[in-house]
């Protein structure tokens, strides 16, 4: 079956069964491999991407239920204004080291910051808690996160 | 690794000098080896640098980028010397070439062991100033004026005295006719304008835009996407597998059958997954069938007592023991551990004829080469390893038994095939971080300070496979590392026992490596010796390091950060863990409080690092940082269990690591300091479950000698 | 009848996940799960005094309503439990205002509208409803006697303004609810069905809605 996909606003039609997570359909069918498959089971956050603006697990996903919805991925949420802000402040924190889980872990910063405009240390844990990085940069998206905060 | 500068390598540095040639792509300097040296030929880095007639110099990155910072670390070298700004600078993977490529300490073209920066600090810099110096002189050879009378700047060649200025990329076919130089005076400290200074990384901008290339990224053009299956039992086999629903399940292309796995092929990861759900897979458990993890950890506990190989032996130990008794006795137990990289492993190949190209992210280039030149039976020069940035290593892609998978299924595939593993294989089929056991004995003189120290390291020989070279007389040099401690105690005695996994098990390095086997036992055991002699634990290290300066100094620097002469409230406690290794020394002090009920909170870890030379200050926090949470994740849930053969745990759900919401307050501080530089990436790992352990001493009482830290033990009701 | 408590020890860490909390000792509610089919409304008529009747009835009910599918969202605190031993939800998830997650985390942001089948791992789907949330912290049932979560139940107060009929209504129309008797592959159901626990909860209303001890 095909389904139509508005994937940073631009449209897909892919032809894959509709049970199969969005997560391959992006990375695979479509070919942006900005996010990240870490688990498959939504206990990672890497695969993370926003549809209709709330981030969700695109591994648990099933395309089908994300079909004709926009969806945002890494590679468009500079677009938005939290996400050039967040982007921004991550590179100013210098966070990232190997990388991989950055994609996700700023598609929740960023989906979490538009709602919370001055997060205390609780309140990013809370959110960020769903985002696994075996880096361990969690002390730097603590700090990037408030830097975002306080650029806005 | 630990202590590869121990290595006695077969070449120095100085056998190395400087060519250059004229290719296509402009002039490419680098290190070559004499040719009259012929030992120089297995470590031969070479073509660091390559300046185009115009756009970026592009820089050659001979380790890979897996997190610790090394492109940014080696380019500010590069820089520094070549006298351009790091954004005039392109980076480029190095391809698999390990007689261009391989770390001068290493032999190999490996990055691992901390040892990156201590393997090129100078080289590189001296590829830089070669380079340098032939653009000058090309320059002032055009002009007519005498080469010291120019300097470069920013990518391009100045004479002052008449404002003339060239940029470098205007004069590559002039520098390529000058002289090699011979001498390449390298700037003081005083003159860096890069080393020492914090700059950002060059790889994050696309790190954080989502267009950073992992290997598990690579999709070279007609790909298919493989799902697989490996056998769950350790040295078991594939019997028999029936695939008729997984044939038809949606874009589903085939499926490929090898001794000890299958995979499933097909035009995205999802379907292929989805199909390798619906095989009906039989396996044939092997001889590991019945094998749980007690038995594994009867026969550790048994091998204690096993045929041990002295390892040193200074002093008179047995003497000392009689004299002083009686002797202190711990055992400390480590257990298996995996590496869990974000990354899941996975590698995508595209085996010919005529040849292959390989897309993965390794910490072994040459050797991937090698093995998939062995798999299909293709020439070495015939296979083309595309290496790309790693989501994680940790030790975990020191080994190539992912990529021998791939190139196998690879095999039986027409087009290019990107195998990717699933998070439980990945964690069921990982290069172990093995049972580790220490045993310590020691004896206290009259004074309480230690005489005697007995330590036997019981754990796999992994360097008897890895690296041979580093094993002696059929020790392991590595998970020897530092056993023999930092302290001045006059009687010393260590040795190993060699106690390996069942087969089909395979056991590897893990962050830290030697040092993280042995820390928790040292750093433990001095700790339980200052609390039987009733000196407190930074004092009676103190009285014990004062022939080791730079390890005291780090210690002094993290107790007054830590606060250590201030008393905590009851259930609170700070416990204190040197390290001295990678060429590095450093001192962690942990804070703990401990509820009634067991539970326990990190509230905060102090580092303070003496690495010698810092390249780039932000690097070094953001290692230690790392490496904190990386031990910690280890200390409190590290644990791998085995029934049937099999590794029970599977995802992050059953093995879990830490999370923000569980990371402590993390200080680091760097220790001044113009020696050598030493190694980072794992300075901040092994100090952490030893300075747990003794942080919880302080705050119940409790002694606990066997990690992942059991919160049950700890209760106090 | 036996007074059962569903008491929950804080583990250690607070997001202590589910290896620690395995390898813990949180007590289990086996009761709930071994007790056999959910007996109808007319395996009560035997019980002549209507008081008591009401309150076995709601032992009975209670059965469903202490099942780890319905408990593990009515936790103590604001973080909800999870999987057949209750242990702490991983990642930890907070509540926050909505009951549905902070932006950023909120519960669909992995949980969606239905259970979603998952392939390769231990856990079989992940479990959903169009209304998955927490329960709101007056309907904080872990940790109280079934006694206690009666009147919780019964108190317009803390059961968000529902009348006894709403109540019926409530559990056995409720779409999240039912979800417990569809909860995904990988999950134990609570015993009997959505009609029989309506039926039981009904029966406990026109019995007088009295609560155990």
């Amino acid at each position: 079956m095909t389904y139509d996909l508005l994937v940073n606003g631009k449209k897909y039609v892919v032809d894959v069964d509709g049970d199969i997570p969005l997560l391959w359909v992006l990375r695979d069918t479509i070919g942006l491999t900005g996010t990240k498959f870490g688990c498959g089971i939504a206990m990672c956050g890497a695969c993370t991407v926003q549809v209709d603006g709330v981030p969700v697990r695109s591994c648990v996903v099933p395309v089908a239920e994300a079909a004709a919805k926009p969806i945002t991925t890494i590679e468009a949420i500079g677009e938005t204004a939290e996400g050039a802000r967040v982007q921004k402040a991550w590179l100013d924190i210098d966070v990232v080291q190997c990388g991989y889980c950055q994609s996700g872990q700023i598609m929740s910063a960023t989906a979490f910051l538009a709602a919370n405009p001055s997060p205390t240390d609780e309140d990013i844990d809370a959110v960020m808690a769903g985002n696994i990085c075996r880096c361990g940069t969690y002390p730097r998206i603590r700090a990037a996160i408030k830097l975002a905060a306080a650029g806005r | 690794m630990a202590v590869h500068d121990k290595l006695t390598l077969p070449v120095s540095r100085r056998h190395f000098l400087i060519g250059a040639s004229l290719t296509g792509a402009g002039l490419v300097i680098g290190l070559q080896p004499s040719p009259s040296s012929a030992a120089a030929e297995a470590f031969e880095p070479n073509a660091f640098i390559r300046i185009p007639a115009d756009g970026k110099v592009v820089f050659v990155m001979p380790s890979v980028e897996m997190g610790q910072g090394i492109y940014t670390s080696v380019a500010m070298l590069l820089a520094e010397e070549l006298e351009v700004s790091l954004d005039q600078v392109e980076l480029e993977h190095a391809p698999a070439d390990p007689t261009r490529y391989a770390n001068p300490l290493l032999g190999d073209q490996i990055t691992g062991g901390s040892i990156a920066i201590r393997a090129v600090y100078e080289p590189m810099r001296k590829a830089g100033a070669a380079a340098r110096i032939m653009l000058v002189n090309a320059a002032a050879r055009g002009w007519g004026v005498g080469p010291e009378t120019c300097s470069a700047e920013a990518g391009h060649v100045v004479h002052a005295a008449s404002g003339r200025r060239a940029a470098y990329g205007s004069l590559i076919q002039a520098a390529a006719a000058e002289a090699v130089p011979q001498e390449m005076p390298l700037k003081p400290a005083s003159s860096f304008k890069l080393i020492g200074h914090s700059v950002r990384r060059l790889d994050s901008p696309e790190k954080v835009n989502g267009t950073a290339k992992f290997g598990i990224d690579a999709r070279p053009e007609g790909v298919s996407y493989a799902a697989i299956a490996i056998c769950p039992h350790f040295g078991g086999k594939l019997r028999a597998v029936e695939d008729g629903p997984a044939r038809a399940v949606k874009g589903v292309k085939q499926v490929v059958r090898i001794e000890d796995a299958v995979a499933v092929v097909a035009d995205n990861t999802g379907a292929a997954r989805k199909g390798l759900a619906a095989l009906a897979i039989e396996w044939e458990p092997g001889p590991n069938g019945t094998l749980s993890l007690l038995d594994l950890e009867k026969r550790a506990e048994e091998a204690i007592g096993g045929n041990a190989l002295t390892h040193i032996n200074e002093g008179d130990v047995a003497k000392a023991a009689t004299e002083h008794g009686p002797a202190l006795e711990f055992v400390y137990r480590l257990p298996i551990l995996t590496h869990s990289a974000m990354e899941p492993m996975n590698c995508t190949l595209h085996v010919r004829s005529d040849g292959c190209d390989v897309w993965v992210g390794t910490q072994v280039m040459g050797r991937a080469r090698e093995a998939v030149a062995d798999v299909t039976g293709l020439p070495l020069e015939k296979v083309v390893v595309h290496n790309h940035l790693l989501g994680g290593g940790f030790g975990r892609r020191l080994d190539v038994d992912g990529i021998i998978l791939a190139a196998k299924i690879a095999n039986q595939v027409d087009g290019p095939v990107k195998v990717t593993w699933s998070r439980e294989e990945d964690i069921r089929h990982d290069c172990y971080r093995y049972l580790n056991y220490s045993k310590v004995t020691a004896t206290l003189g009259a004074d309480g300070m230690p005489v005697s120290w007995r330590h036997r390291v019981i754990g796999p020989a992994v360097m008897a496979r890895w690296l041979p070279a580093f094993t002696r007389d059929g020790i392991d040099l590595d998970i020897m590392a530092g056993a023999e401690t930092p302290y001045a105690i006059p009687n010393k005695y260590t040795d190993f026992v060699r106690h390996e996994a069942p087969e089909g098990m395979l056991t590897g390095n893990w962050r830290g490596v030697g040092a993280t086997r042995n820390l928790p036992a040292i750093e433990g055991g001095i700790d339980e010796l200052a609390h039987a002699a009733g000196v407190d634990p930074l004092e009676y290290r103190r009285r014990l390091l004062q022939h080791k300066p730079r390890l005291l100094a780090a210690l002094d620097l993290a107790a007054e950060k830590a606060g250590w002469a201030t008393a905590l409230p009851a259930g609170k406690g700070r416990g204190i863990a040197l390290s001295e290794d990678f060429g590095s020394f450093a001192a962690m002090i942990s804070e703990v409080s401990v509820g009634e009920d067991g539970s326990l909170k990190t509230e905060r870890i102090i580092c303070a690092v003496d690495c010698g030379q810092v390249i780039n200050p932000d690097t070094v926090e953001a290692q230690i940082q790392s490496g904190i949470i990386y031990g910690l994740s280890a200390a409190l849930y590290g644990r791998i269990t085995v029934q049937n053969g099999a590794v029970v745990e599977g995802n992050f759900d059953d093995s879990p690591v830490l999370r923000i919401n569980e990371t402590p307050k993390i200080e680091v501080h760097i220790v001044p300091s113009s020696e050598a530089p030493g190694g980072i990436g794992e300075v901040g790992t092994p100090g952490v479950a030893p300075s747990l352990l003794n942080a919880i001493f302080v705050a119940t009482g409790k002694r606990l000698r066997s990690l992942p830290i059991d919160h049950n033990e700890l209760r106090r009701a | 009848m036996i007074k059962r408590i569903f008491a929950i020890p804080l583990v250690a860490v607070l997001a202590a996940t589910g290896i620690v909390a395995g390898m813990g000792s949180l007590q289990s509610n086996a009761e709930t799960s071994d007790g056999g089919a959910l007996k109808s409304v007319s395996d009560f008529e035997a019980i002549a005094d209507t008081s008591a009747r009401s309150k076995a009835i709601f032992e009975e009910a209670s059965r469903v309503m202490t099942h780890p599918r319905c408990i593990n969202c009515h936790p103590a605190t604001r973080s909800p439990t999870q999987g057949e031993d209750m242990h702490p939800h991983v990642p930890l998830m907070n509540a926050s205002e909505s009951s549905l997650g902070p932006a950023g985390l909120v519960c669909s942001t992995c949980h969606g509208a239905e259970n979603r089948p998952v392939v390769g791992s231990r856990m079989k789907s992940i479990p959903g409803n169009s209304h998955w949330s927490l329960a709101p912290a007056s309907m904080a049932w872990q940790g109280l006697t079934v006694g206690e979560i009666c009147r919780q139940v019964k108190d317009t107060s803390r059961n968000g303004n529902r009348s006894l009929a709403d109540l019926i209504r409530h559990m056995g129309e409720d779409h999240l609810v039912g979800w417990a008797w569809h909860p995904g592959e990988g999950r134990s159901a609570p015993p009997g069905s959505q009609e029989t626990f309506a039926a039981l909860i009904d029966a406990w209303v026109s019995t007088g809605a009295e609560c155990p001890d």
